[in-house]
């Protein structure tokens, strides 16, 4: 493992702790008022400055450092956390993920808004009370450049009064003047404190004798016989001449894990009294019985009291920190409290071991498991046909082969399932950000975070899930006063819900603002010519409406939602996804988004069906139900365009192997199998096959890598007899067949 | 014989980092990710010496330097702190508890090895 790597892991631990950060804070701003809450929080935010400041990363430790400062006094209880204050503190929470971002790829932050945050932090953990009526004036406007100079420019000054003082070993210069090397003179008497705390006289000698010239002298005039020795007691005091260029400080350094807890007298003395002094220590340098075994005995003691004590007598001694000791002490006692109390949650919480996996490996594998899943079907196909009275024992083998194959696909894919949670907590920062900017007042609430979905999935969520966030907060809810004169709580509250159903999971993004317009989106649709001045459409319809490319209902074009992209990209991205999404509204009340999207990415449930020769897959989720149409059920209408009577409402008939361009001339719907497909917008169409082969799971292989997108086609698969059948894009027929037709190229050949 | 190393910190970076720094130095290092697998790791363990954090969830360091004090088989143990911006306050409670020395953050492999080179026979 190099550096490299270990930034690269430093910047995954961040994640986890500024998604750490956030929950926290949110279950702070919620009224939580669990210590251990609070001191998650707080290691959060000083993990990340550990980390940063190992590899330098000084916008990030300087930001990180004031942050913690703040967030210490409340752990401390000197800050209450109020909603004003946790306002600032999910903002800085946004900056500081801005500034890992920043140091991670490089790109820049706003430095005005980090600045602002920074003087609000330090005006809280100075007591101040943040400003009631925040001006939303830190606008989110990327700086230019990554400017220079450091987000901080004095060091801060903690609760504690502590302030990093300067320190330069350049006074270590001007002492050793010319050639002259001073002696030191030094006294060492350990306290049995010392050793208590795993420090050992003997190392301190060895270090000693590591910077100079040294003698020492043993003094063991106050050991006393061996019945009545304490043996965790210091009996030993050393006299200790030393003559090096590093000087008294230089010696001292030695000493200072030890100075609290021995009798420590260093000076320097004049160089013909050093030499004196050497000499008159020649004779007590004599052979002195110093048994080291004796002394590793004396090391440990163990009654921990007298260490405390004395050592809270040497807090005294050094004056002014003792209030602060005391505090430390309670804060000490608290933290234990809360810890023992949290222990239980926590380790709860742990009992999901987790190992960390490298993402290609699982990716790996799942492609091993496709070719397991093909392979095996394979193999069952060719035992089926080559031998018709084939042995039952081979047949239950292959039985069991399947269950295992299909048992040990649902492993490898619910390994590549994620809960949804870090994209609902982004989006909390996205309705905090806009609710800034529009001056409205939003609640987010989230339910279903655990529900888990592939990773594929999660990671193209958070961008169409953003976009529909901010219209949502954006067009969807009304200014406070709005709110209030309808009666209506000034806080709005967008809720987002993910949960399973039936195979897929399914998201919600519910609003309580005005809803849908819809004489407004009417007007809008007819000025942008989407529909007729005079085109009856029902309240649905109308709602669709705003998923049409190019359409956006904001008189004014706003900051967030007005970037050119409309509901229609959301509909694409979703649907890209193989999802669906619609939308409901009551005047009023408020709208709700729908998002219905598959587990994974790689397999599919399809039914297996033959068009002009050609065998295709029909992604099982698009079709509601098949029929055999019958003569009487078929109706022509216009030039070519054919309609099929299902129990008493007309649907249009679209024949797959006449927009794939199978084949020239359409075929007779009786002869073949209607698939009833449910298309975006709420409408049924039916899909004229020829015959349906089958239903089965079947993996997917994308066809873009190879033969860029083809219309049409969503993509292949390879089939149990090792034919490759192509995936239909069922939407994009259905759209073919209102009128557009696809591109010629098509027509490709689907057998390999 | 090689020196064996117990570290206890909760941050991933900052265990690789030990663990690379000590391994490199020619220490066997052992790892624990809080004061409480710090204290069930030690029991078999047997370090020369332990290098932890502070601010852990579970059991922080204070609580995890007097709970090997009050071992009897590792009281004598030196500990070492990793402790940020030789923050007075921490560094005294740290002695309190019973550390031994303590390393400055931002962490620098050289100092690190040095303090643990001072305590260490």
């Amino acid at each position: 493992m190099d550096m490299n790597e270990i930034k690269e892991i430093f910047f995954q631990e961040c994640e986890e702790q500024l998604a750490e950060l956030e929950s926290g804070l949110l279950k702070l701003n919620d009224g939580d008022r669990d210590p251990e809450t609070v001191n998650a929080v707080f290691r959060a935010v000083h993990s990340i400055k550990g980390g940063a400041g190992a590899f330098g990363l000084d916008d990030l430790v300087s930001f990180a450092h004031v942050f913690e400062t703040t967030l210490d006094c409340v752990r401390s209880n000197k800050l209450e956390p109020t909603p004003d204050v946790l306002k600032v503190m999910l903002k800085s929470a946004d900056v500081l993920a801005d500034l890992t971002n920043a140091a991670r790829d490089g790109g820049s932050v706003d430095e005005a808004r980090s600045r602002t945050l920074i003087r609000e932090l330090e005006a809280l953990a100075h007591g101040e009370a943040p400003a009631a009526a925040e001006a939303p004036a830190a606008k989110p406007v990327a700086a230019p450049h990554k400017a220079a100079d450091p987000v901080m420019e004095k060091p801060p000054v903690n609760e504690e009064g502590f302030q990093p003082i300067p320190f330069s070993f350049g006074d270590f210069d001007e002492e050793p003047a010319a050639h002259y090397v001073p002696t030191c003179q030094v006294v060492f008497r350990p306290k049995k404190e010392l050793y208590a705390k795993g420090n050992e006289a003997v190392l301190l000698l060895r270090d000693v004798s590591r910077i100079g010239e040294m003698s020492v002298y043993c003094d063991m005039d106050s050991l006393p016989p061996l019945d009545k020795m304490n043996p965790e007691e210091a009996y030993f005091s050393w006299k200790i001449s030393v003559t090096t260029d590093k000087g008294e400080d230089g010696v001292r350094a030695v000493f200072e894990f030890a100075e609290w807890d021995c009798d420590l007298d260093i000076r320097t003395i004049e160089e013909d009294v050093a030499a004196d002094a050497a000499e008159d220590e020649e004779l007590p340098m004599q052979p002195v019985p110093f048994d080291l075994s004796m002394l590793d005995e004396a090391g440990p003691a163990a009654d921990e009291e007298p260490a405390v004590e004395s050592d809270a007598a040497a807090a005294v001694a050094a004056a002014e920190t003792a209030s602060k000791v005391a505090q430390a002490a309670s804060r000490a006692a608290e933290n234990a409290k809360a810890a023992a109390s949290a222990a239980g949650a926590v380790q709860a919480n742990q009992a999901g071991q987790t190992i960390r996996v490298d993402l290609d490996r699982v990716d790996r594998l799942i492609n091993l498991v496709g070719e397991l899943v093909i392979n095996q079907a394979m193999l069952s196909q060719s035992v089926v046909e080559n031998d018709n009275n084939g042995t039952s024992s081979i047949n239950m083998g292959l039985e069991e082969l399947q269950q295992l194959t299909r048992e040990i696909q649902d492993s490898v894919m619910a390994i590549r399932a994620q809960p949804v949670k870090p994209v609902f907590q982004r989006m909390a920062r996205t309705v905090r950000e806009i609710a800034d900017i529009t001056g409205k007042s939003v609640r987010l609430i989230t339910e279903g975070e655990n529900t888990e979905v592939d990773k594929t999935v999660i990671d193209k969520l958070a961008e169409p899930l953003t976009h529909m966030i901010r219209n949502a907060v954006d067009h969807g809810l009304e200014m406070p006063e709005k709110r209030e004169a309808a009666g209506k709580n000034p806080e709005g509250t967008v809720r987002l819900t993910a949960k399973h159903r039936s195979g897929r999971i399914v998201i919600e993004l519910a609003d309580d603002g005005a809803g849908i317009n819809r004489e407004k989106v009417r007007q809008k649709a007819i000025d942008n010519d989407l529909i007729a001045a005079d085109a009856n459409l029902s309240d649905e319809e109308i709602d669709n409406l705003i998923f049409h490319a190019g359409f956006s209902t904001a008189d004014k074009v706003s900051d967030l939602s007005g970037r050119g992209v409309g509901m229609d990209v959301v509909k694409r991205s979703i649907q890209a996804l193989g999802g669906r999404i619609s939308i409901s509204s009551k005047p009023g009340q408020g709208s709700v988004f729908t998002m219905s999207l598959p587990l994974t990415l790689a397999v599919l449930d399809g039914m297996v069906v033959t068009v002009a020769g050609q065998t295709l897959v029909v992604p099982l989720t698009a079709i509601v139900e098949t029929l055999q149409p019958e003569a009487s059920a078929i109706h022509s209408f216009g030039a070519s365009q054919r309609l099929i009577s299902i129990r008493n409402s007309f649907c249009p008939l679209v024949d797959v192997g006449r927009i794939l361009n199978f084949r020239a001339t359409q075929a007779n719907p009786v002869e073949g199998v209607a698939l009833l497909v449910e298309s975006e917008g709420g409408g049924q169409r039916a899909l004229m096959v020829d015959a349906i082969q089958g239903q089965r799971q079947v993996v997917i292989k994308s066809l873009e890598a190879n033969y860029t997108h083809v219309p049409g086609i969503a993509a292949a698969t390879i089939l149990g007899d090792g034919r490759v059948a192509l995936i239909l894009d069922v939407d994009a027929v259905v759209a073919a067949s209102r009128g557009q037709s696809l591109k010629q190229e098509t027509s490709l050949a689907a057998t390999g | 014989m090689k020196k064996k190393v117990l570290t206890v910190d909760d941050s991933r970076t900052i265990r690789n980092m030990l663990l690379v720094t000590l391994n490199n130095a020619g220490f066997e290092t052992i790892q624990a990710e809080d004061g409480v697998e710090g204290l069930e790791v030690l029991e078999n363990a047997n370090p020369d010496v332990i290098v932890t954090d502070i601010n852990m969830p579970r059991l922080d360091g204070f609580g995890f330097i007097e709970g090997v004090r009050r071992n009897e088989k590792y009281r004598a143990i030196p500990i070492l702190v990793l402790t940020t911006e030789s923050d007075a306050e921490k560094k005294n409670r740290a002695r309190q508890a019973g550390a031994t020395g303590w390393i400055v953050k931002p962490f620098d492999p050289t100092k690190l090895i040095d303090a643990i080179e001072r305590v260490t026979a």
